[in-house]
């Protein structure tokens, strides 16, 4: 009987096994055959809110595409990936939808962190990949990585600038957060903005991200006597970060990057955020009949009013189909020549012509709380 | 000068939260010479509990987040009861070793499973108590940072009480004692047993229900760090030793905030840990523990 068990469960054991390593079905060369992008993003964790959003933008652009007879005749196919919002995880999902999915392209992510971890497997095996992140080295891993975003010196050059003359600081704090990529690149270029002007940076302070308790380094910093607080992490952090320094009457603005849009950061922090700005990539104040639209077709199907990332993944979906469309082949080479050579291309978050480092050049837009919500206080072109 | 005693006051209350953590701990390994790995993660169900309950009761108020407290507590000590009977009582008598892999295995179950049931994203905790913040000259506390240290001394009392007081609390010092002589003077063993893992579990709970009060995001994996540092703030006070729990805990606590307020703030985490280390190597029974002999 014994023996017969173990021979069952190594039978079980070895089909299972063989039903994981063999590819499902074999695909025909078929003409009209979707063509399949990959995706990644962080649809679950503790970022949970960019990665819905990052699916919804990209859903919304696939299927009006499909809609309007998809790419080169053939409809387009989206394969998300989910990286739970934990590092290690995106380069897994991408070389899958790579080699095992055999995308033709790879969206994703917000983050940039993650954008850095799937771009080296994507400059590895020859896949072009957008990405939605603002760190400057994301493009600078290779010829296959292009971004939909502005990138960070630019946005720290804008918060330094609205630091210094929109909101009179002088004595600036920074409270950074060290395990965070784009943290600490941002506010690198923060700081050497802010000095460049004549300001002077007082105090700066650190955290890791999934840390609660601040209030050690916002009692030190609210002591130096600085005039505001430079914040640029995420949304989940920064939220408690802004309550608890309000709690201990630290009074002076707060302000940081594109780290900060979520809706969850009302949801958490509420009244708190009186006296905070932020810079970010979409508004919904736009006066251009292109992104009413948008707005009017997101409210349409998903019944909330958009955040700044859904626009910039409909942008990249709406990019990458172009470039498809001009290469003319779904192969990955070509669509990358094609991608490098996006000029003047318009869209829904602003001007996508790349450079040479393949980063668009953008128009910023800075955020203040005022009544109740984040309303356009600044645009800034770059 | 005000900014060192608001950092003290800062440092006081975290290791209030690190103390009520730290006395499941060291009551759990008191009574049975074992340590619970999963307690971080029946603080997290605790934080939970005390989530979805809010929701039905109002906010705001004292009758309404004391229910909810209370509530949280019943329902993590019928979960540790429930783990005890599954989990570590069919390995009684088992190389410690094994039990140990078991409650590592536990608190990963708890995790992951309530990264399934309750979704990865983190949530924001409702304001049970009513929330009131003091200001005494420069210094700055809240309401909720009070309820920690009050709550903590209240449970810490209690806990002496139960065990030095009670019928229940003596057996659990016979237990403690000698298990086998324990069984032949007519204690049961098994229920003992459960009623220290269902009373360690409650204190996880009210633990849970204090931080989340006081750090108003919580999600599946909330525990892990809290139960480290309170891990650490057991092994720091003697392990098995109730006051040395709290004390253990504030210290810690206050060190911790104290290094975060200097200017090594990044290395926060590393000094807690090289706390561990250091009392280890030097005085492995703890701050009030007594060096016992092994007689072999």
């Amino acid at each position: 009987m014994r023996r017969l068990q173990s021979t069952l469960f190594l039978i079980a054991l070895a089909l299972g096994a063989l039903g994981v390593v063999c590819p499902h079905e074999t695909e025909a060369a078929d003409e009209k055959a979707p063509i399949k992008i990959g995706a990644y993003a962080s649809l679950t964790g503790s970022e949970a809110t960019w990665g819905q959003s990052y699916e919804r933008g990209t859903r919304l652009a696939i299927d009006e595409l499909n809609a309007a007879g998809g790419v080169l005749g053939r409809p387009l196919k989206l394969l998300i990936e989910d990286n739970r919002s934990r590092p290690g995880e995106s380069a897994t999902s991408v070389r899958k939808l790579i080699s095992r999915d055999k995308v033709v392209a790879v969206l994703g992510e917000v983050s940039s962190g993650r954008s850095l971890e799937a771009a080296t497997v994507c400059q590895q095996m020859r896949v072009p990949m957008i990405s939605n992140g603002s760190n400057p080295k994301v493009t600078e891993v290779g010829d296959y990585i292009f971004r939909v975003a502005y990138i960070d010196p630019f946005q720290g050059t804008v918060m330094a600038q609205f630091a210094r003359e929109h909101l009179k600081i002088d004595r600036v704090a920074l409270l950074t957060d060290n395990a965070n990529a784009y943290a600490v690149g941002l506010g690198k270029f923060f700081k050497e903005r802010f000095l460049a002007d004549g300001g002077v940076v007082a105090i700066e302070k650190h955290y890791n991200s999934n840390e609660r308790d601040f209030k050690a380094q916002l009692t030190a910093i609210k002591a130096s006597g600085v005039e505001g607080l430079f914040v640029p992490g995420y949304y989940t952090e920064v939220g408690l970060i802004v309550q608890q320094a309000r709690q201990l009457g630290f009074d002076a603005p707060i302000f940081g990057g594109d780290g900060w849009a979520s809706p969850q950061l009302l949801a958490q922090a509420g009244e708190s955020l009186r006296d905070t700005y932020y810079c970010d990539n979409f508004s919904m104040e736009t006066d251009s009949p292109l992104v009413q639209r948008f707005i009017v077709k997101y409210r349409e199907r998903f019944h909330e009013d958009p955040d700044s990332i859904a626009p910039l993944a409909y942008d990249a979906v709406a990019m990458l189909a172009d470039a498809i469309g001009r290469a003319g082949s779904t192969g990955a080479a070509k669509i990358r020549t094609a991608l490098a050579e996006t000029q003047a291309f318009v869209g829904v978050s602003g001007n996508l012509s790349l450079d040479a480092q393949r980063n668009p050049q953008k128009r910023a837009f800075v955020v203040g709380f005022k009544e109740g919500r984040y309303r356009l206080e600044k645009t800034v072109k770059p | 000068m005000s900014e060192f005693l608001q950092q003290l006051l800062n440092g006081l209350s975290l290791g209030a939260i690190y103390a009520l953590i730290a006395l499941g701990y060291t009551m759990v390994y008191g009574v049975l010479r074992f340590i619970n790995f999963a307690h971080c993660d029946v603080f997290m169900v605790g934080a939970f509990i005390g989530y979805y309950l809010g929701q039905h009761l109002p906010h705001g108020t004292i009758w309404g987040g004391t229910l909810v407290l209370l509530c949280a507590m019943i329902g993590c000590a019928l979960l540790g009861m429930l783990i005890e009977r599954l989990a570590y009582r069919p390995l009684r008598g088992a190389p410690t070793l094994n039990v140990l892999i078991t409650a590592i295995g536990v608190s990963l179950f708890l995790q992951y499973t309530g990264q399934l049931v309750f979704g990865a994203t983190p949530r924001t905790f409702p304001p049970l108590f009513p929330s009131v913040n003091f200001n005494v000259g420069t210094l700055v506390f809240s309401s909720n940072q009070l309820l920690v240290i009050g709550v903590a001394v209240t449970l810490m009392v209690a806990l002496r009480l139960i065990v030095f007081r009670t019928r229940i609390g003596t057996a659990m010092r016979a237990v403690s004692l000698n298990p086998n002589a324990a069984r032949l003077v007519g204690v049961n063993n098994d229920v003992v047993i459960s009623f220290t893992f269902g009373l360690g579990s409650a204190l996880a709970a009210a633990g849970g229900i204090l931080y989340a009060l006081n750090y108003p995001s919580i999600d599946p994996l909330m525990g892990v760090m809290p139960g480290l540092k309170a891990f650490v703030a057991a092994i720091l006070g003697g392990i098995g030793n109730i006051p040395g729990a709290a004390l253990g805990g504030l210290l810690l606590g206050t060190v911790e905030t104290f290094v975060s307020g200097s200017r090594f703030s990044t290395y926060k985490d590393a000094i807690a840990f090289a706390i561990l280390i250091v009392i280890l190597l030097f005085r492995p029974a703890g701050l009030l523990g007594k060096p016992t002999v092994e007689k072999v």
